[in-house]
């Protein structure tokens, strides 16, 4: 009951990356960074649905970008354009574009990259300035760089290892390169969400948690914040910077 | 003549279709994805006197045909429920719902169920003495049967709405304590909360739920809850609610064969939200397709 949605295609861009594009409605999303929750298939092994960030939509069509890291992403790898997949979306709250920055920047971590993707394209057509920081472990995982490039003159793309762009982590190139910014829109491991926060800066982060239900239901992903405790899911993956509560 | 009818204490459903307590958040979280009055009733996410806030992450872990969770009974208390969730969940659901009560000492169930047993909208009371992943969430007064039957006696003269007592499976001698409960003036049986188990990150080595053990729920628990509420029926006279499990309009129909004259619905909600209206809107067919006339006609059908 779930809405069916067609795979137009599903296909790999990086080391274990794949891009897969979805034809079906998409008139109810609303903000970049919101996700979906794809059931892998009706057999009981991969049980519970998998939830993945909305890379870039437009009207009937959405992309997004999934890393295999176990038997279900696996299993998503293997579907073919024609196919069929259970699909609820949208889910989550997503960013709000912050109105009155002098310049804003997005940076991304691994597979926390692809919402800001549609996030840039956003922030282009309101005609405001960003800057773009994404990083990877090595070479092999890059992705997404050229489609960047059509929404910021200004990308920089680092990876740990320095095999290629510049070497070390965002939060180290943002600060060797004095990239200056007032806001940010971010996503990536919690420990560079973290990281961001402690530094001080101002903007929004999307943070990752396991799930139950994706919808709220079950409360399996609540987070602590300053103020009281959300559901990733639900009030969430989007919290401001002012919120984060870091446990140490 | 609804042939889906069927009757609990206090409570006449519609259809024996209920989703299960912390599968179903406060109900209105459902009305999204559909009318959620056509359901028989609901149980409301496990409430305790004060807010809790639960375990840490990760509370969620998969495994094949279900998944383990340690929630720990996060709530927001049981004022903020009645004032506020309650009060959402007005606008949208009509019918009578169940509240389903943890507590960690037996003064702190008398006042929750006191004050929850004020509001019009509560059709039965679901004592929850079986939450396996707090300490003090009740689960001792589930485990041993004069604690248990103790604790059910109290709530009894607290209260004028129906007594429903959520069993854990997690014991020795599962037909003990239903026959304690029952004793006591349990006026209905819900069988069965998670089983405990937990899954370990072979990268790490380590128990991948934070709280190290969580409770198992899904088709893959099925078995052992069809087969505690056959034993329990065989020894107790009154209604069993049946939950472990249940995917479909099949399984329904197995676990009323079984001994239960409802069931509840719990980890199929997360996976699909229109689980429970599709199986609602299944029932019928499969009954016809299976020659039964009344649902309630197959209650413990498998003991004769």
């Amino acid at each position: 009951m779930s809405e069916e949605y067609l795979i137009k295609s599903n296909q790999e861009i990086a080391y274990n990356v794949f891009q897969m594009t979805l034809i079906g409605d998409t008139s109810k999303i609303k903000n970049p960074g919101q996700f979906m929750n794809i059931k892998i298939d009706d057999n009981y092994e991969n049980f519970l649905r998998r939830p993945i960030s909305i890379s870039s939509y437009k009207e009937n069509e959405m992309t997004i970008i999934y890393k295999i890291f176990g038997t279900g992403t696996k299993k998503l790898s293997y579907k073919k354009s024609g196919d069929l997949i259970d699909i609820l979306c949208p889910l989550g709250n997503g960013f709000t574009i912050k109105k009155n920055t002098r310049k804003s920047i997005l940076i991304g971590g691994g597979v926390g990259v692809p919402p800001l993707l549609e996030l840039a394209k956003q922030l282009k057509n309101n005609k405001m300035d960003f800057d773009v920081i994404i990083g990877f472990p090595s070479h092999r995982d890059v992705f997404l760089e050229n489609e960047f490039k059509k929404f910021s003159e200004s990308i920089v793309v680092c990876t740990i290892d320095g095999s290629y762009g510049e070497k070390g982590n965002v939060l180290e190139v943002i600060k060797n390169k004095q990239i200056s910014f007032d806001y940010y829109y971010a996503c990536g491991p919690e420990k560079m969400l973290h990281a961001l926060v402690k530094e001080g800066y101002i903007g929004q982060l999307s943070f990752e948690e396991r799930m139950g239900c994706g919808f709220g239901a079950c409360m399996g992903c609540s987070h602590k914040t300053i103020q009281s405790y959300k559901r990733i899911c639900k009030e969430g993956p989007v919290l401001e910077s002012s919120e984060v509560y870091i446990d140490e | 003549m609804n042939n889906l009818e069927v009757k609990l204490p206090g409570m006449t459903l519609s259809n024996p279709i209920i989703p299960a307590s912390g599968c179903f958040g406060f109900g209105y979280e459902f009305s999204e994805y559909y009318d959620i009055n056509i359901l028989g009733s609901f149980v409301f996410k496990g409430t305790t006197l004060n807010s809790r806030y639960g375990n840490p992450n990760p509370r969620i872990a998969e495994t094949y045909a279900g998944m383990l969770n340690s929630i720990g009974l996060q709530n927001p208390g049981v004022e903020e429920v009645i004032n506020c969730e309650l009060v959402k969940l007005k606008k949208v659901y009509h019918k009578k719902v169940i509240a389903n009560i943890g507590g960690s000492t037996e003064k702190e169930y008398l006042e929750s169920v006191k004050l929850i047993s004020k509001c019009s909208q509560i059709g039965a009371i679901e004592l929850n003495i079986s939450c396996p992943n707090v300490k003090d969430g009740g689960i001792h007064f589930g485990l041993n049967k004069d604690i248990a039957a103790s604790l059910v006696k109290a709530v009894k003269s607290v209260t004028n709405l129906p007594v429903y007592v959520k069993l854990s499976p997690n014991v020795t001698d599962i037909v003990e304590i239903a026959k304690a409960v029952e004793s006591a003036g349990a006026d209905a049986i819900t069988l069965i909360n998670t089983l405990i188990g937990m899954r370990i990150d072979i990268k790490t080595g380590k128990p991948v739920l934070a709280n190290t053990y969580g409770g198992l729920s899904g088709p893959a628990i099925k078995p052992v809850a069809l087969r505690m509420v056959h034993q329990v029926y065989r020894n107790v006279s009154i209604p069993i609610i049946g939950v472990g499990g249940i995917m479909n309009a099949s399984d329904v129909i197995e676990m009323m064969y079984a001994g239960a004259t409802a069931v509840q619905i719990g980890t199929a909600n997360l996976i699909d939200p229109y689980a429970c209206k599709s199986i609602i809107e299944d029932l019928p067919k499969l009954m016809k397709e299976l020659k039964i006339n009344k649902i309630s006609d197959i209650i413990g059908g498998s003991h004769i």
